[in-house]
């Protein structure tokens, strides 16, 4: 018994193109350019090594003569580096390209395990109640009291201390991944646990449970299911949050090396010319950065507003 | 009520254990004081007798018991790098933080309020409009980048925009958008002492352009957050019943907004707002990071660099105390201004 449906339903397609998601979306100029702008920006950035001029790992290729030049419309550019170099001679557009690469693949790294942690966190909390809620929820409650970037912050220096330097450098993606990803999954446990007791109490959860399905199965096949719309909701802003909190460990230091740089990074490593008036290697990164969090974060907005689902406050 | 501060003295309790816990395993699993007490050249068996003296050999129960008698007397030991009681350390680098975190409280009340009921009140006015499109943009901007840019902008003046300076409106925008000299940035200049170690950067208007730029990108982060929490519940307020009836009595607009609206509308803030300030402990980091500014974030970022364990253990217990105090207050005081608020039996 895999297929649950006995009813006959309208394809996939058919309900997508009927939808009041799609509707709404065709009538809001902001939600469409801002998906635009984020397909591109992350196919830009899946695409780097294949669009940018130079790589940026390659030591082979980078000329210390050529640091900080300044971009095109700037005195003194060259036509070879667009928006310039940084201070070690690396192409700005292609440590961009490469950054964000970085940056994109741990915020969706860090969400994917907020998301796994917190879902199952989440419906054992609000399925099972009890001493595991109780337990689950004053966790999530002492977490979310410090504030995420605190927790990660603190991570952060911890993993860093214990693994030393150099390992933490080699393994600063899955590292990070890790910290964000634990530092953040209250938020969706907090969100999945509120729908699932608005769940819980109606019919078709108790016809499962009469029927003598497992507990497991109902939490994952039937209960999940309906709570996934608040799901994407917080994903979509978490997902902002993630590469956030990447930008602003990897600007203290406790995330990527600037051998192997995120957004974050080259901001920080930026930030130390910033006096002798080569702003571009720390503002245009940044302002990247704030494009790539802004459309994620509009696209956030325009998802609440569509679904609206109850969502937890702050 | 007696009973709904003893819950929560209780639970401030037991996240103020389980935060010892974890400072008391990072000081067993990272620090080794002899090594940092002793020289290269002392031999295994003084270091085991000097061991066995400090009692580090002792059960893991009884160590702990030990640290955290010390730690209830705010004894956490000497600083590594500065040679110094850890909290000589705190308290000389905790003014700086707490100065900061202040004037950009200050800045987040006396800005939210206003723009968050204005945008409500008139949800379609442009201005309105702006100010919403304003905090999208401002909650997408890492605080540390917000300084970077007030940095570039008002400290270092150099013309960036991408226009020639001798043309016309080119010189113009450039005129516009840099200072010559302008603001300080780096450190807080020379702050003013009070008494013992505090010294305040509130005395003298010399000190005051030192808080500016720090304290504006500090309470950016949250800024945002606020208009829109206050702008939603006071939308929500607006279309209650009690406000509609006060508007059919007759009673003056600018009344029912700021005396009948406007309490309602703090009751959320306040249990949002008051975490939120004491998560700007956590942001004061990134922005002392930028400025230099000699506070507490400042101070834990360099213990980490020099893994000086003592100062950053003390650093967790202090900010955590911090931490638990303001969430304890706020819930109290949620509990006593909110008449709703059943205070024994709330829910968890």
């Amino acid at each position: 018994m895999t297929t649950s449906t006995t009813v006959p339903r309208a394809g996939r397609w058919e309900r997508l193109r009927d939808s009041y998601l799609l509707y709404s979306f065709k009538r809001d100029l902001v939600a469409q350019l801002s998906l635009l702008i984020f397909i591109a920006m992350v196919a830009v950035a899946i695409l780097a090594p294949w669009l940018a001029p130079m790589n940026p790992y390659d030591l082979a290729q980078i000329d210390i003569m050529a640091s900080e030049m300044p971009p095109f419309w700037m005195a003194g550019s060259d036509d070879a580096y667009l928006l310039g170099t940084d201070a070690q001679g690396r192409d700005l557009l292609s440590t961009i390209l490469y950054g964000a690469r970085v940056s994109l693949i741990i915020g969706f790294g860090a969400v994917a395990l907020q998301a796994a942690l917190g879902i199952c966190f989440g419906l054992l909390a609000g399925y099972l109640g009890g001493r595991i809620d109780a337990f689950l929820m004053r966790l999530a409650d002492i977490q979310l009291s410090f504030s995420t970037l605190m927790v990660a912050i603190v991570v952060g220096a911890l993993v860093k201390a214990i693994f030393g330097s150099s390992t933490f450098s080699a393994y600063a993606v899955p590292l990070l991944v890790l910290i964000i990803g634990l530092a953040e999954w209250p938020q969706y446990a907090r969100t999945v646990r509120a729908s699932v007791l608005a769940e819980k109490g109606k019919e078709y959860v108790d016809a499962a449970r009469t029927m003598g399905l497992p507990s497991r199965r109902i939490m994952f096949r039937h209960i999940l299911p309906n709570t996934l719309s608040p799901i994407f909701v917080i994903s979509t802003v978490q997902v902002a949050n993630a590469i956030i909190s990447e930008a602003a460990l990897s600007f203290l230091g406790l995330g990527m090396p600037e051998t192997h740089p995120s957004l974050g990074s080259l901001i920080k490593s930026g930030f130390d010319y910033l006096q002798s008036g080569s702003w571009w290697i720390t503002l245009i990164p940044g302002a990247v950065l704030v494009a790539l969090v802004l459309v994620i974060n509009l696209l956030g907005d325009w998802l609440r507003d569509v679904l609206n689902p109850r969502l937890y406050k702050g | 009520m007696i009973a709904f501060l003893v819950k929560r003295l209780f639970h401030a309790l037991l996240v103020m254990f389980v935060i010892s816990l974890i400072a008391f395993a990072i000081q067993e699993n990272l620090g080794d004081p002899i090594q940092q007490m002793v020289g290269q050249s002392v031999p295994e068996s003084e270091r085991e007798a000097l061991r066995e003296e400090l009692g580090l050999n002792d059960p893991f129960f009884v160590q702990y018991l030990r640290f955290a008698g010390n730690a209830a007397q705010l004894d956490f030991g000497y600083s590594y790098n500065f040679n110094q009681p850890t909290m000589e350390v705190i308290a000389r680098h905790l003014p700086a933080t707490l100065e900061l975190v202040a004037a950009a409280t200050f800045l987040i009340v006396f800005l939210s309020v206003p723009i968050g009921v204005y945008s409500a009140i008139k949800p379609r006015a442009w201005l309105s409009r702006f100010f919403m499109g304003v905090s999208i943009v401002g909650i997408s901007i890492p605080v540390f980048l917000t300084a970077i840019v007030l940095i570039q902008l008002f400290a270092i003046g150099v013309s960036w925009t991408p226009f020639p300076a001798d043309t016309g409106w080119g010189s113009w925008l450039n005129g516009v958008i840099t200072t010559d000299g302008g603001m300080p940035a780096y450190g807080r200049g020379n702050p003013v002492p009070v008494f013992g170690t505090w010294t305040t950067n509130f005395a003298t208007l010399e000190g005051l352009t030192y808080l500016v730029l720090p304290a504006i990108s500090l309470a950016s982060i949250m800024l945002p957050l606020f208009i829109r929490l206050i702008r939603a519940e006071m939308l929500e307020v607006l279309q209650s019943d009690y406000v509609k009836f006060a508007r059919a009595k007759g009673i003056p607009l600018r009344r029912i907004y700021f005396l009948h609206a406007l309490k309602n509308t703090m009751l959320p803030v306040i249990t949002v707002g008051g975490v939120q300030i004491g998560t700007l402990v956590a942001y004061t980091i990134l922005t002392e990071t930028v400025f230099q500014w000699p506070g507490m974030g400042l101070m834990f970022l360099d213990a980490i660099e020099r893994s000086d364990i003592p100062l950053i253990v003390a650093y967790l217990m202090i900010v955590g105390l911090i931490f638990v105090i303001t969430n304890t207050l706020v819930d109290l005081i949620y509990g006593l201004v909110n008449p709703t608020v059943k205070l024994t039996g709330r829910p968890a």
